[in-house]
């Protein structure tokens, strides 16, 4: 690292947690301001954690000031004073912590290019966290920034070991593309062996279910075995559910703690304390400690449920035991049969030290937009030099010129085909082929609304008149009538009213808690991992490496249907209880699953099959009907990405809350607008609204293509599923069964607490209004009508 | 075509079947799932809060919400008056979304405003947000419309006689189905008065649960539910709590 601190160049240090990285990134920036102490920003640390921002000030400070350095640290985050804040713009320390979010604000501002100029050195952390996300993406654009004002700079990247370094590579290089030799990678040694094992139940094994609970006395016990347990879950209802088992079964009285997302932050920070402290005996948690503080004390992680990663695996095992000289130990609890052949994969992947995850993608439009304006908030730019600067950008390497100008032409007036805005234009054309601001209060309305992290519309939970736990999406709450009772923050609540954007709730209550479900909060099982799954199911040689219950479940799909193979597809039909079922072995992920289902029922819709219902999960997709389907290859012919698709797309509520998103992001809709911020929503226009009119009269407005783009890898995972259609064409096995096959039943299971078919709504409310018949039935309902 | 007979259909005829069909104060009226509201006896049809050029409101303001929203919600009034022809049309209120809203109006949709009022007996109730809807549209204006048994304004009054038909507080409503919860714009009556749902494209909802709307109805209520094109009569006891109260 030193040595590529003296050639000037930019470094990517790729090593395992751990592995003192984040040091290493700032010795040279210690050693060149030692030698030469200087005044001004030397070195800039972006962190995509507040926390970590902090943390390392701690770390870095008693060391400088142990040895006397002439060196001064500062953190800025959104928690920095203002007075603070302004008074760091006018005279910065030599080394500034920060977020994304928090530069991108400092970019906005007209001094920037003064504060920046003397930059030595940007260090970025935990770059894998950030590379593949909108955060990156705005992240590198701001990279691109600071070159023009600093050319010098040097840039710094410390990320995790990753199946794509290539792609950090290119993100710290200074064109944006990998290989052009002005990044030296430096790899850390290797991390240390993990002892992984999956933690089997003594009795049964669960046919279906995600949460885990059958397992809780083993779970506990390990917990009392080890001195500081991490327990990883997957969905914050499965923390509180966990997290409640455990309490129950907590006849020593361990102190155990709670963290995710929703939960207050101070609470975060409390739990975080006890756990430095080494106060805490086990924590469950989401990912929201994914990342973070390095705990010594951690000598167990836990993964409740399914991993369905193996770089995340890898990542949350290393949690534990930072020590190298010891292996971290872990311990896998599959919630039901097929996670145990996901863990199964996993374990698998993780000794064979392969990593998965997406391949670089293009950087989102909606994300450009937002840097268009903010770079026009701190003075007049050349477009043609911007559009230079931001292909440098690796994320928008490839973008072309003509949809750069689209996007500037929607900051500008919101690039509709409807020339009705010219008035009230944002950013003016000069006679010089410049642009810029027309209202200066527009740099106000930006800075309210920069960054790329979009929540839902969530309201705030408040104990009786005392303190906020957390917040809950609205959805949930709305679904919650007075006295009902809730799972919140480790506690059991009585949901009172809701007054202005708080939940008033009393503690404890009667009746069976609900518990706070998050939207998207279900990470889909990754191609490799599924293909590691299709090749365990293919293999019966490996079978006895299984759990025996599993093993036999599988000996009897073989003698009942066959085992899906890995090069095809295996469909199954059989009749039950006046239905036809059929189910199909895809394995790739619940996103791809929910659209498959989709497209579907509409296809056996046409075919007059009458489709009644669908459920998705990870691994197959289930779909039932009036009458059976015979003809498989066309059913699943990859033209129903064609019209089907496109329709379904755009009256999905999946892609309303895409739309959502990037019309935040672009800055369409405002989370905030000036002197409006006590008005209590996040977002001030329903954009469901401007959706549907939008859609209606551009369909190629620059918004829907981004949200399309968005929609493809993310919700819909259409891109995943449009290969699965490709890779088993003609290659579909159909088997015609009596009755339902042992692999079938899990998802059969799972009918009921997942979607139905079709116009979803209409037969929601026909639901609906059939109850209020047969409750008029009764005799009730007259009585209450005003007529 | 059938609605040609609605509007002219005689006491006992479908409307009283049809599940969108109720009373008023002696008034057979009749919930329509685009969000207008019939009147078959006389012949006419009300639409409250058209909120044209809401769009460009909001532009003044920095904030580009596409330009498109006067346009489709003319396109979707002028597909309800073609479907159910009336002799009349009564617009209940902010019909324009600021006094200044008629000067930012496209001259393709100042066509197709024309095009309407000259079509029909047009009447723009004044509003809250365009207390002097502009003249030049063609139609007449004023404040309240007395029509027989009932009576045409934009905000609900208070203490007032049965019969009163009015628009403002862009009503909205949400059940619980399967665990799931759907929402949409409603009519919501009490038997004395009636509130009608916002028409705007741009126009958002106050569920009916909300003091200020709950304080204007009875104890007994009930909705007219507009989802999935259709119209769904359902028991204010049957709804959901207020989404934001």
């Amino acid at each position: 690292m030193l040595a590529a601190a003296r050639e000037r160049r930019s470094a990517l240090l790729i090593a395992p947690t751990g592995g003192g990285k984040t040091l290493a990134g700032f010795l040279p920036s210690l050693v060149e301001l030692s030698e030469a102490p200087r005044d001004g920003l030397h070195t800039l640390y972006i962190s995509p954690l507040k926390a970590l921002a902090v943390d390392i000030h701690r770390n870095l400070t008693a060391p400088i000031e142990e040895m006397g350095l002439p060196v001064t640290v500062e953190t800025r985050t959104g928690d920095t004073p203002s007075s603070k804040r302004t008074r760091q713009r006018q005279r910065p320390p030599n080394m500034l912590l920060t977020t994304p979010e928090s530069l991108a604000l400092l970019l906005s501002y007209p001094d920037a290019e003064v504060m920046f100029a003397g930059l030595r050195c940007v260090v970025v952390d935990e770059l894998h966290a950030l590379a593949d996300n909108k955060r990156g993406e705005l992240l590198a654009l701001g990279l691109a920034r600071l070159s023009r004002f600093a050319p010098h700079a040097r840039r710094v990247g410390l990320s995790a070991t990753v199946a794509h370094p290539a792609a950090l590579e290119a993100y710290l290089s200074r064109d944006g593309r990998p290989g052009t030799g002005d990044v030296t990678v430096v790899r850390g040694g290797a991390a240390a062996r993990a002892e992984v094992k999956i933690l089997l139940p003594d009795g049964a094994l669960p046919w279906s279910g995600h949460m885990g609970l059958y397992a809780i006395d083993r779970l506990y016990a390990a917990i009392q075995g080890a001195k500081t347990t991490i327990v990883f879950v997957n969905t914050r209802a499965q923390a509180e559910l966990i997290f409640q088992a455990l309490w129950h079964a907590n006849e020593d009285h361990l102190p155990i703690a709670l963290h995710h997302g929703s939960l207050a932050v101070e609470q975060r920070r409390k739990v975080e304390a006890l756990m430095a402290q080494g106060g805490l005996r086990a924590v469950v948690a989401t990912s929201s400690l994914d990342l973070g503080i390095d705990w010594a004390a951690v000598d167990l992680v836990i993964q409740v449920g399914a991993p369905k990663g193996s770089s995340r695996l890898l990542q949350r095992i290393g949690r534990a035991n930072h020590r190298l000289d010891e292996p971290s130990r872990a311990l896998l609890v599959p919630a039901n049969r097929f996670e145990v052949l996901e863990c199964k994969a996993a374990l698998d992947a993780v000794n064979a030290g392969e990593l998965d995850g997406d391949p670089p993608r293009p950087g989102g439009l909606d994300v450009l937009a937002q840097h268009v304006l903010g770079t026009a908030c701190a003075g007049p730019f050349d477009p043609g030099a911007l559009f230079a600067e931001v292909t440098g950008a690796a994320p928008y390497a490839d973008l072309d010129r003509a949809t750069f100008d689209q996007v500037v032409e929607f900051v500008r007036t919101g690039g509709y085909a409807l020339d009705a805005y010219e008035r009230f234009q944002k950013i003016i054309r000069r006679p010089d082929g410049h642009y810029e601001l027309v209202d200066k209060r527009a740099a106000q309305s930006y800075r309210m609304n920069a960054g790329t992290i979009v929540e839902a519309t969530t309201v705030k939970v408040r104990l009786g008149r005392g303190r906020v736990l957390g917040e809950v999406e609205e959805y949930f709450i709305q679904m919650l009538r007075p006295g009902d009772t809730f799972l919140f923050s480790g506690r059991l609540l009585t949901f009172q009213d809701l007054r202005e954007n708080t939940a008033h709730c009393t503690p404890g209550g009667d009746g069976d808690p609900a518990v706070p479900a998050y939207a998207g909060g279900k990470l889909p099982l990754t191609t490799h991992l599924a293909d590691r799954v299709r090749a365990l199911l293919e293999d019966p040689d490996v079978w006895p490496t299984l759990p025996s219950p599993v093993e036999e479940w599988l000996e009897l799909q073989r003698w009942r249907s066959i085992l899906p193979r890995a090069d095809r597809l295996l469909v199954e039909t059989f009749p039950r209880a006046d239905r036809e079922y059929l189910v199909a072995y895809t394995f790739e992920g619940r996103n791809a699953h929910q659209t498959l289902g989709m497209l579907l029922t509409r296809r056996m819709e046409r075919m007059g099959l009458g489709p009644l219902g669908f459920v998705a999960t990870d691994y197959v997709i289930a779909v039932w009907s009036v009458k059976p389907c015979a003809d498989m290859d066309t059913l699943f012919d990859q033209d129903m990405l064609g019209d089907d698709l496109e329709e379904w797309m755009a009256e999905s509520s999946l892609l309303k809350r895409t739309f959502r998103t990037v019309a935040v992001i672009a800055g369409l809709i405002e989370r905030k607008l000036p002197g409006h911020e006590k008005s209590g929503r996040q977002v001030t226009f329903n954009s469901d609204l401007i959706y549907d009119v939008l859609r209606r009269h551009q369909p190629d407005h620059i918004l829907l293509e981004a949200t399309r783009q968005d929609a493809a890898r993310g919700l819909t995972d259409i891109k995943r599923l449009g290969e699965l259609l490709v890779r088993v064409r003609g290659k579909i096995d159909h088997r015609r069964l009596d009755r339902v096959s042992p692999l079938a039943v899990p998802v059969l299971l799972e009918i009921g607490r997942e979607q139905v078919a079709g116009g979803a709504v209409e037969a929601l409310m026909q639901d609906f209004a059939d109850d209020l018949v047969h409750e008029a039935i009764g005799g009730d309902m007259q009585a209450s009508l005003p007529l | 075509m059938p609605m040609l007979d609605l509007m002219g259909g005689a006491a006992d005829g479908p409307a009283m079947t049809d599940p969108a069909a109720f009373p008023l104060n002696g008034a057979r009226l009749c919930a329509d799932p685009s969000g207008v509201l019939l009147w078959p006896e006389h012949r006419t049809l009300i639409v409250a809060d058209l909120h044209l050029e809401k769009g460009s409101g909001f532009a003044r303001r920095g904030v580009m919400l596409p330009p498109y929203d006067t346009g489709a919600t003319l396109t979707r009034l002028a597909s309800a008056i073609d479907t159910h022809r009336p002799a009349r049309v009564i617009c209940l209120g902010d019909s324009f979304h600021d006094p200044a809203a008629a000067s930012r109006v496209a001259a393709k949709d100042g066509e197709k405003i024309r095009a309407l009022t000259a079509r029909t007996d047009w009447l723009w109730i004044a509003g809250n947000h365009d207390p002097a809807p502009p003249a030049d549209w063609g139609g007449a204006v004023t404040d309240t419309l007395v029509d027989g048994p009932l009576t045409f304004r934009h905000a609900a009054v208070a203490d007032t006689a049965p019969g009163e038909v009015s628009g403002h507080y862009h009503p909205k409503a949400r059940v619980r189905a399967r665990g799931k919860s759907v929402s949409g714009r409603c009519f919501v009556t009490d038997g004395r008065r009636l509130i009608l749902p916002a028409f705007g494209a741009y126009t958002g909802g106050l569920d009916v649960g909300h003091p200020e709307l709950r304080r204007l109805l009875a104890r007994r209520f009930e909705v007219f539910l507009l989802a999935a094109g259709r119209v769904w009569r359902v028991p204010g006891s049957k709804l959901m709590t207020p989404a934001r109260v």
